[in-house]
């Protein structure tokens, strides 16, 4: 362990420094769970919680890597830098994944202001991979103005993003659906933005109109304050290929920001500590539940589910009660 | 942890336009539970430098149908050196002549798949010699 502390130190004082192979260790470290991820999450936490953390969400193919190499010029022309974390599922066949959103955002090769780091989702369903809140944390310390989070090609309710990041951009295609889809529980309800890309595709002003219909005219504004409420989102339209709309997206994020240092966010920053936490608490469990002391009675456990002589609520509290004796170190 | 997938980029440099095999390749490595980074056509050394780097690749591979090999492949390997990257795995597939080999090796090249290689080998290949990170 004393090992991974130095590693650790090393690859995190140099990745702060500005050394970019550093970082992109960094990066695997906390991918992979490993103790010298561990060990530079706790030396470099503290100095994260500077950057804008965008979550860019949306359907397979409605163009979030487009619209993020979009918005990687257009912060770019800002003299902000960027980071991006992007998302592609892993085989739940092989573990294997195919991760491909580099391709919209090649351009950028020499810029040093921009990195861009590929994930595959391991696993883990809710739209992120279950460290892609640590890799954002470790961006962010390392320096980075603005990070965003581009999830996998999501559906209606993988709306785990909206707790990793400050801003959520939801993106829709025109034509995806009519007025009863806009007023579904799930992922427009944790928008903070709705961008109908593919502007230039008809039908993107009548989306976008129903949007705003659905979205924001029928919200209920006397409802009582203290009851969680859905969002109220402001619905964009861009066509990322060209940068339509680009400029106006940008201007839109930084006012969504400008707006949650005012109070509300605070709520958001809760729940994502919550959520960071939680992901630890649950991969140290099934860990621990997996690890040499414990495999033989959890698969044993499992066995008797699959049989049906144990129902599985009696399952759980027995592996819980097995692991709670667990002392580390 | 000693069972996390190896991540391997698939890159195509230079001006060829032909990327079925790098798809073909790429596709088959997913199925052989890899983590492939695929960037795409028309990739400058640089843009493969920067894309192995910021991923931390264990392997690059790169795909050349175009003839520009004996070019290009020492400016990628020399580019993976410069940013001390040179314990990445770095293998060429596509139409290398058995004449230039030799010189690709010397520039840092661990293994050449022409046609005809299956899936299978350039896996068992990379398993065998990829070093995985920590």
């Amino acid at each position: 362990m004393a090992g991974a502390a130095a590693r650790a130190d090393e690859l995190a004082d140099a990745a702060v420094a500005g050394d970019r192979r550093a970082l992109a260790r960094l990066l695997t470290a906390v991918e992979n769970g490993t103790p010298v991820a561990e060990a530079a999450m706790r030396r470099l936490y503290q100095t994260a919680g500077r950057a804008h953390l965008v979550g860019i969400t949306g359907p397979p193919g409605s163009g979030k890597s487009t619209l993020v190499s979009a918005l990687i010029a257009e912060v770019r022309g800002a003299g902000r830098s960027v980071a991006v974390v992007a998302v592609d599922p892993s085989s739940p066949i092989t573990g294997g994944a195919l991760l491909g959103d580099r391709v919209r955002m090649q351009a950028y090769a020499a810029d040093d202001g921009v990195f861009i780091r590929s994930m595959a989702s391991r696993g883990h369903a809710g739209g992120l991979a279950s460290t892609s809140t640590a890799a954002a944390a470790v961006l962010d310390a390392a320096g980075f103005d603005l990070i965003l989070l581009e999830t996998v090609g999501t559906g209606q309710s993988e709306v785990e993003v909206a707790a990793a990041a400050d801003t959520t951009v939801v993106l829709e295609a025109p034509e995806m659906g009519d007025e009863i889809q806009a007023i579904k529980a799930g992922l427009l309800e944790v928008a903070d933005l709705v961008v109908v890309n593919k502007g230039d595709k008809p039908g993107a002003q009548r989306t976008a109109a129903q949007l705003r219909a659905m979205l924001v005219a029928t919200a209920n504004r006397d409802a009582d304050p203290s009851r969680p409420r859905p969002k109220r989102p402001e619905i964009l339209i861009t066509t990322a290929a060209t940068g339509a709309g680009v400029p106006e997206l940008l201007v839109a994020l930084d006012r969504h920001r400008a707006a949650g240092r005012e109070g509300v966010s605070a709520g958001a920053r809760l729940a994502r500590a919550e959520a960071q936490v939680w992901a630890i608490v649950t991969d140290r469990l099934r860990e621990r539940l997996h690890d040499e002391s414990n495999r033989a009675k959890t698969r044993a456990t499992l066995e008797s589910v699959a049989a049906h002589e144990l129902d599985p609520y009696a399952a759980a509290d027995a592996l819980l009660a097995g692991v709670g004796r667990h002392d580390p170190d | 942890m000693a069972d996390r997938p190896l991540k391997v980029l698939i890159a195509k440099p230079g001006l060829d336009g032909h990327d079925r095999g790098a798809k073909v390749l790429a596709r088959g490595l997913r199925d052989e539970g890899f983590e492939v980074v695929y960037t795409g056509l028309r990739q400058t050394p640089e843009m493969i430098a920067t894309a192995a780097l910021q991923e931390d690749v264990d392997v690059v591979g790169l795909s050349i149908l175009s003839g520009a090999h004996m070019t290009l492949v020492p400016r990628v390997t020399a580019l993976l050196r410069d940013r001390g990257m040179d314990d990445v795995l770095v293998t060429v597939g596509g139409i290398i002549p058995d004449d230039d080999a030799p010189a690709l090796r010397e520039a840092g090249v661990a293994e050449i798949f022409g046609p005809g290689t299956t899936i299978a080998q350039v896996a068992t290949f990379l398993r065998a010699n990829a070093h995985p990170r920590d």
